[in-house]
This record gives C-alpha cells, structure tokens and sequence, in this order.
C-alpha cells in the first residue's frame, strides 16, 4: 500500500507493464502490473503516464479504480527498489475495467519488507527443534523431507504418507502446481491418502452432474447476460463472485441488455432478466438484485435448511405435469428420464410443507424458469449453484435434482443457459489419475483414528476449514507434539539421525509428523515440524482458469521473499531429493518413479502436465488440446486468454469454446445425458438430532472483503478491522432474548464443539437461524459441524445446529467496528 | 492553477449560503495552490475552510459542501450524538468525500439506515465509524475530512483529508 493515505505514485509512460489474473475468486478478473523504479515517478498529464490518465485534473466517475491499496514499493534480490501498481484491464472480457475489493488490494498483498504483510511472510524453510523455530536451507529441509518418506516408502508402504492438498488455481495453485504436486504424490510416492484443501477427502465437489454427462463449467459469463432468467442457488454472488454479478449479471437485470437478446434471438420473445435466488437467508445480493431489477422481478425462495433437494424435485413434477419439459430433446439426447421421474416424484403440497415454500412461490418459479415463453420459445435459464448446493444437505443428491430438472427443459448447450457452480477459487487442474478409488478414503478421520505417519499440509489450512474441526486440531496437536518430545531430546544429532528419531516417533509412538508449504506461518504451521516458504502470482508465472474456463497467464515481475520458491519446484526438489536417496540405495526401480523433474522454471511444469495431456494418462482440464497453449501464446493473449478447451491455433490467436455440449454430445460412455433418481430423503439422522437439541441453525458462508482463510486479509488493517471476530448475523428478537447486543462476543456452541463469534444484529435473518462467517482465524465455524458426509464423502458445512450464549463486551470492537446493515435495501 | 481558498464551500443547502459572511481569516495554507509538501512537512497544503456555521446543521441531515477544492464534493452530517472524529461541543459533527473510492459514484446518505451508499456497485460506508465500508468493493474508507470546531464563531472548518479523494493522485491538485 501507498506510505501516503492521501497521495499515491503515477506509473511514468515506459513503466513496465504485465498481465495478471487476480489471486483470489473463480472469477479471475484481469489486471495490469506496472512496474517502475523507485526514483520516478509518472506525471499528471496523460501523455507523462502510462495510465494515459489526464490527472491534471478530477476525473470523472467511472474512469478507474486507483487507490492506495493498488500501489506498494517492493524490493527485488538485486537491492533495486521499485513501485508497483495493480490496476483493472478495461479490456478484460471478465470483468471489463471493474475491481474487487478483494482484487483491487493485491499490489497490498505482494511481499514488501516495509509492509505487515512482508514481516510475515514465510522467507526461509524453518526446522520445529521441539520446542523452537529454527531457520535452515533448502538443502537440510529436503534430506529430512525425503529420508523420512524414504524410510516410510521401504517399511510401510505409500498409504501411511498423507497430504493435505490444494487443487485449483489462482494464488496456492494453478497448473504449474497442481501438476507437480500430483506427480509427486500419485506419480512418485504413489499414495491415496490426500485430502484437498476444504474438504476431508480427495474427491470432487460436483461428482453428480459429472456422472450425468455435464462439466460443471458450461458455459460463459456473457450467458448470464443473455439468460431470460438467473436461477440461483445457495449463492451469493455480489459478495463471492462480485464482478461476474456486477458485469454480466446487472446489464441483464437491469433492463440494458435488451437490445442484445433481440440481436442474439431475433424471433424469441425477450425482455429484462429475472431472477430467482434460492438461499434461507436474505443475502446482500437478494437485497441488490431487487435494487437492480425491482422486487417484482426478483423471486427469493426462502427455503427450510437442507430441503433443496425437494424444492428441485418438485418443480421438476410439476413442470413435467405441464408438459414444460423438452420431449424430442429427452428422447434423442438423454437416458433414464422415466425412472428418475418415478422415482423423485413429489407434488406440489408436499413439497411445499417440506420447504416451507407457499406453493404461489413454488409455481412462479416455474412459470418464470420453464414456462414456454409467448413466442412458443422455452425460456433460456442459467443455473448456477454453489456452497449452499456443495456444503449442503446431501451433495450428490441436491445436485442431481438439479441437474434432472435442467436436462428435461434442456437448459445446457444452449445461449443464454448452462448449468454451473459459480465457484470458489479460479480452477487449474492438472495431475495424473488419482489412485484411490471412489469413495476416497475419509483421511480426517484416518488421521484421529492414528493413521499415517507423515502429512504435508500444501497451500491450505485445515484448522479453519474443515468439519469436526476441533477433534480433528486436538489429535493432530496431541500426535504433533509425540514428535516435538522426541526431537526435543535429539539436539545435536545429524540430519540422518533425525530421520531415525522422528521415524521413531511416527513408527512406535503414534507421532505424527507435519510439512506445511505456505506463505505464511499458518495456525497449522504452527504445530507442523518442517515449514516452506512457497510463492504466489507475480512472484512466479501461473496459469489458471476462471469459472468460464478462461486460461490466462499470470507473469511474474518480481523476485520471491528470501529464498521462497513455486509450489511445483518444491515438489520437483522433493522428487529429486527422493530419487538420489533411493539411487544411493540400489533402489533403481523406485528411484525410477521419482524421474522426470529435471525442471528449473515453472514453465517447465506446465510443459510437462498441461502440454502433455494428449500423449500420457492426465486429469487435466485442458484435455488433449492443452498443448496448444504456450507461455509465449498465453502472454500475447493477455488478460482474455482463451476459453479451454482449445480449438486451435490459427494466425497467431488461440480459438476457445464459449460453451459446452452446444452439439448435445455428453460427457458419457453414449453421449447422452444421464438422468439419476435423486428422492428427497430428509436430513442425516446426525444433523436432525442436533436440530432437535439445539435452538439455532448455525447457517455459514463469506462475506466480501475477506479471502478464504484470510491468510493475507488478517494482516491488512482494513481487512482485519472490518472484522476482529467472525461475524455471526443474528435477529435482533433473538438477540434480545439472549441479552446479546451489537459487538458482544457469543459462544457458539454444541455437542461437537464451541466457537466464538462477534454478534452482528440483523433483521433479516430468520428467527432462529443465524449466519457466521466461514474458515476465520478468530472463530473456526468447522468446529460445531459434525462429521457427516455424503456418499463421496463431501461435507455438509451447512448442516449444524447450535446455542448461543453471550460471553460480554469487548469495548475496542464496539468503538472501532461498524455494525451498520450490510443490506443495501 | 486551481484557485483553493475557504471560498469553495459552494452548493450549500438549506441556509448553508449563510455562512459566506463568516469573516475568518484565510490560514497560510489556504494560499497554496501546490501538490507538494512544502520544506519542513509531510503533509499537503490543505486549505482550512469553513464548512459552516454549527447552528446551520440540522441532526441526520446531510449538508454539502466542496473540499479541497471546488471539484471535490463533500458532505457534513451533525449525528446528534458523540462519534468518532466527531468536533463541535457534542462531538457530533463528522464530514466525507462523497466520490466513493471505488469508482467515483456520488454515495448517497441513507438517512433511516445513516449510511452512505454507492448506487453504481453497491459499496455501503459508515459515517459513525470513521468511513468504514460496511460492504462492497472499495479497497478504501470513505475519505474522512477532518475538521475544526471554532467555538468562538460557532463553525465547522475542514482543515485536511484523511484518504485519498477518488479520481486523484493527490488530494491537493
């Protein structure tokens, strides 16, 4: 950030420019880097910066976003000092000149010495002595790192050696290192004990709609411009996916856009979008999109927690009893439609006892979504889901319910349709199959059960978002701290030595031994033995996708702290570390799977994953066309990159696909949609009881100026002022009752666990039903969830009941923190 | 260069027009017309201007005014109650950029809910808490102006800024 709150400095007109998606939500706006040295500055008229901005002047509104938050001084290995300025690309299709408030501070969050964030930042690997942090190299880290695994891989084989690991891109991943990471693991050591970053197995969020023939991501942004209707579903997307809302789904919302259908569908009727948001809770984007496109054209579904899958069931029976449903494209095009509608057949009273929707709600939904529209047409609607749907009652079911409903009136393949997840991180999958199988084992609960003897937590933090998360941090500490005696007791021993006596530990004693690769010292860190410094976009090159299946090419232009280094080349000096212990050993066979990471630079990575996928057996999201992407032909396609999967290459341009299944040709063994029974079959007897003992539902999920695990948002002033403690949105009825006021710090808690919030009164929770922030430092909402999964063992974050006491006051949250209504409307 | 003097609280509403006749003296800094710190200071050369006379502010109801200069809108709202930064004898009187920091919308008060709100991309500010953004998606508070109570004329004067006005590479132009 700017040193100055009042005054920032002006790029001059030769600054260094880069491309840069942002670090943070699926989304992946695009930005510029500017870069330019310390001593200059730009001037005020246009011609003197390379903004071409004429600062001479106020501008007027609307011109930029250029705040002191988008500017840092930061420091390269060579002692140089430069500024930087991260500014929006208003040439970006993304997000078409606006920012974030979570993207418009990333020049805030690049590693400066002078900033809180530089002081924290992770510079060197560090070595837990038992009772100490020491700081030691490369070197020493990887000889401990790949003698234990050695040691583990000889005697006990792969599956006692586990990895808590990240699979998507932007900031903490990408596909540079998800292919490293997942050659190391599935390649190399070859173990099936990994869990991805927010959940507790190693599986997929979106296992349903896959089985049914249809990636998750299917269409493009510019659809949800076009849709007659947005069907929104357990998303809140002004707050978690803000410029996709505020750059695609406005236009449509409100009205501007009209002109835009009637070129795309001349002879369809069109008019302004709609919308329905399926959400218990009455979220600031319910509120902003009846500010947008007025309350009569905004349907909120206030659903009973947990009953998505019977709302989807129902408007599915009900447009199938109109005759809503796309007959000829059913018959040609999909399997299984009789049989699943036989089987989730629900009518309309039920389900609207079930979810306490009035059955007028439940029937305009369905005129708005399914209905024919006058010009014979079926109306064109994207549905798009997230955490509500993902963390919900039953992953797999509700999605399947959704999916059914959106096969029958043929709401895929087509513009202004899709059916997606809106999305938490950019993706950037790339890695060799996984070699468990399906269900993947449930390695949380391995772990407190006393597996494994080794766990390398990469790039995540499940201290803070996981379920069941205080049992699972008291045996991880409990397990951590068996190994900190015994090295507690080891001072002076050799490297080798200390491979012995940590195996030792792990092998006789129940220990448990903890590699954490981040950018800061995590909660998890913390009790971790071994700690890597790692890197993130603008200290290394990354590619990702967004939510439209946009890859872009971040580029680096600036140097590391200390000796950090990219996710994929820690892997790659794991892997050779590995290879020359075994080598030394005569153990050429195992030696022999560790090969092939003779790699100096991030881009050798993505040649070797991404690029390859049409010549070896690799998960990729890129698919067998992958190889046409270089970094030369990414950097050129700037922040619009080009929508995966490629088509060609062809006079210098990389042609993408706008959407998917646009040939009614399915991801399936026949080409066809699938359709799969889904009935409605209540809550997990395991959350239903906690809704019987305890007086609230302890609903969860984000709010907008904070990034996941607010691993750099702790450390930002505004960030970590707006909320000390995690917020928990309350009725103020209910609040009275407890003696609870605005700022009073409550205990949340259950037969799980207890956690703390900072009571947040607001009048449009439900009675009954409070909202707490999800995966904070201050208050872990994982530790009142229980450990129920689904079938593929995804959690249901949003499934816990609880009470709220009040513990007091803090004076200084009262004082410094506003609590004004986070509801525009 | 722009001419900045005390003489920029145009746009006064109400009976705000009256405070035209305060007869304060015009403060050295009001005299520079220059971005750049002078020798001796890390401050900019903000101008020390009245805003308007105490008894002109009605509770909850906005009074606008321009400062630094002429094309930087602003706005005084008297709580009727102490808040932070708050001057005058109840501590109740508080003022801010109206150009949101996001993108430079003019953020409008909401007087039922008392915050201001940004009707381009939805960002909500506190006016009781120092500018704080309740919501939305500015990296920034609403730029605060900081002012002076004279007791002795009974008025607001702005005297500098804290943040920076949007649109500008410097509050001071």
């Amino acid at each position: 950030m700017s040193q100055f709150k009042d005054r920032i400095p002006l790029p001059p007109a030769d600054a260094q420019k880069t491309n840069m998606a942002c670090h943070f939500c699926i989304v992946g706006c695009g930005y510029h880097v500017y870069k330019w040295p310390a001593n200059k500055e730009g001037g005020r008229a246009p011609d003197q910066n390379a903004l071409k901005l004429d600062l001479t002047r106020q501008l007027p509104a609307m011109q930029i976003t250029m705040t002191p938050a988008m500017v840092n001084r930061i420091q390269d290995h060579d002692g140089s000092e430069h500024n930087i300025m991260i500014v929006p690309d208003k040439e970006c299709s993304v997000n078409k000149g606006l920012s974030s408030t979570r993207g418009g501070q990333m020049a805030s969050v690049m590693y400066s010495e002078k900033t809180p964030i530089g002081e924290r930042r992770l510079k060197y690997p560090l070595r837990y002595t038992g009772d100490d942090w020491v700081e030691t190299n490369w070197e020493q880290a990887m000889a401990l790192y790949a003698g234990l695994t050695q040691r583990i891989l000889d005697n006990d084989g792969p599956d006692q050696i586990f990895c808590n690991l990240f699979d998507h891109g932007g900031a903490g991943g990408g596909f540079e290192n998800t292919w490293a990471t997942g050659k190391l693991l599935f390649d190399g050591i070859q173990t099936k004990m990994v869990r991805i970053h927010n959940r507790p197995a190693y599986n997929s969020e979106c296992h349903a709609t896959r089985d049914m023939g249809i990636g998750e991501l299917n269409n493009s942004y510019e659809d949800a411009e076009i849709a007659d209707v947005i069907f929104s579903i357990g998303g809140n997307s002004y707050e978690t996916q803000s410029n996709w809302f505020l750059a695609h789904w406005e236009p449509n919302l409100n009205g501007s856009n009209v002109s835009k259908k009637r070129e795309w569908f001349p002879d369809e009727t069109v008019g302004r979008g709609r919308v329905i948001l399926v959400d218990p809770r009455r979220t600031p984007t319910v509120a902003i999109s009846e500010t947008i496109a007025g309350k009569q054209n905004v349907l909120h579904l206030a659903l009973n927690p947990g009953t998505d899958t019977a709302l989807f069931n129902g408007l599915l029976t009900y447009v199938a009893d109109q005759g809503w449903h796309d007959q000829e494209f059913i018959a040609e095009h999909t399997s299984g439609f009789d049989e699943m509608l036989a089987a989730n057949r629900m009518e309309l009273d039920e389900c609207s006892r079930i979810t306490g929707l009035p059955r007028e709600d439940i029937i305009k939904a369905a005129e708005w979504a399914y209905k024919p529209k006058e010009s014979g047409h079926a109306p064109r609607t994207m549905h798009a889901y997230e955490k509500g749907v993902i963390w919900g009652n039953d992953n797999y079911r509700i999605q399947s319910s959704i999916v059914n409903l959106v096969v029958a009136t043929r709401n895929v393949g087509r513009r202004g349709t899709g059916v997606v997840r809106m999305g938490g991180h950019q993706e950037g999958y790339t890695r060799p199959p996984y070699p468990g199988g399906r269900p993947a084992p449930y390695i949380d609960q391995e772990l407190i059960k006393g597996n494994g003897m080794m766990l390398t937590v990469w790039a995540c933090n499940a201290f803070q978002t996981t379920i069941n998360a205080e049992t699972y941090r008291q045996v991880i500490k409990r397990r951590a701290h068996i190994v900190n005696q015994a090295l507690a007791e080891a001072r002076g021993a050799t490297t080798e030595e200390l491979v012995d006596i940590v195996y030792d530990a792990v092998k006789n004693k129940g220990g448990l031994f903890i590699v954490d690769i981040d950018l800061y010292r995590t909660k998890f860190a913390e009790y971790s033995h071994l700690v890597l410094p790692a890197t993130h976009p603008g200290e290394m090159n990354l590619t990702s996708m967004n939510g439209e299946r946009r890859l872009r090419l971040s580029e680096r232009f600036m140097d590391p702290p200390g000796i950090a280094k990219p996710d994929c080349l820690i892997a790659a000096d794991m892997a050779n570390a590995i290879k020359a212990r075994f080598e030394a050993a005569g153990n050429q066979e195992m030696a022999q799977r560790f090969a092939g990471f003779d790699w100096t630079t991030e881009e050798d990575a993505f040649n070797d994953g991404f690029r390859m996928a049409h010549e070896k057996e690799i998960d990729s999201q890129g698919g067998p066309t992958g190889h046409l992407a270089t970094y030369e032909r990414l950097s050129a396609a700037g922040n619009n990159g080009v929508q995966l999967p490629i088509k060609e290459y062809r006079d210098g341009q990389l042609i993408g696909t706008e959407m998917l299944y646009t040939d009614n040709n399915f991801d399936t063994d026949d080409g066809k949609a699938h359709f799969q029974p889904s009935p409605w079959n209540g809550l997990p007897e395991v959350v239903q009881q906690q809704k019987e003992n305890y007086d609230f539902w302890i609903n969860n999920g984000r709010t907008n100026q904070i990034w996941q695990s607010a691993y750099h948002d702790q450390h930002l002033a505004f960030r970590k002022g707006r909320y000390p403690m995690a917020p928990i949105e309350i009725h103020p009825q209910d609040a009275e009752a407890l003696g609870i006021a605005n700022g009073d710090i409550v205990e949340v808690h259950n037969d799980y666990g207890a956690t703390t919030a900072m009571a947040y009164l607001e009048p449009d929770l439900k009675r009954g039903q409070a909202f707490m922030m999800f995966g904070y430092p201050n208050g872990v909402q994982g530790d009142i969830v229980s450990e129920w999964t689904d079938r593929n063992h995804i959690p249901y974050y949003k499934g816990s009941w609880a009470n709220i006491r009040r513990i007091g006051a803090n004076p200084a949250y009262l004082r410094d923190v506003s609590f004004k209504r986070r509801r525009y409307s | 260069m722009p001419q900045l003097s005390r003489r920029n609280f145009l746009k006064l509403t109400g009976s705000g027009a009256a405070v035209g006749t305060l007869s304060l003296s015009p403060l050295s800094h009001a005299q520079q017309s220059t971005s750049q710190t002078a020798p001796g200071s890390t401050t900019l050369p903000y101008p020390r201007d009245v805003v308007a006379k105490l008894g002109e502010l009605t509770v909850n109801d906005p009074l606008y005014f321009n400062y630094p200069d002429d094309r930087s809108p602003c706005v005084a709202i008297r709580k009727g109650r102490e808040v932070k930064g708050g001057v005058g004898p109840d501590r109740d009187v508080v003022a801010y950029s109206t150009q949101c920091t996001h993108m430079g919308c003019p953020v409008n008060y909401d007087k039922e809910a008392e915050t201001f709100k940004c009707p381009c991309h939805y960002s909500i500010f506190d006016p009781d808490n120092a500018g704080q953004m309740v919501i939305g998606q500015a990296t920034e508070n609403l730029p605060r102006i900081i002012l002076e109570y004279d007791e002795a004329e009974d008025a607001i004067l702005a005297v500098s800024v804290d943040g920076l006005i949007y649109g500008r590479q410097a509050n001071i132009i």
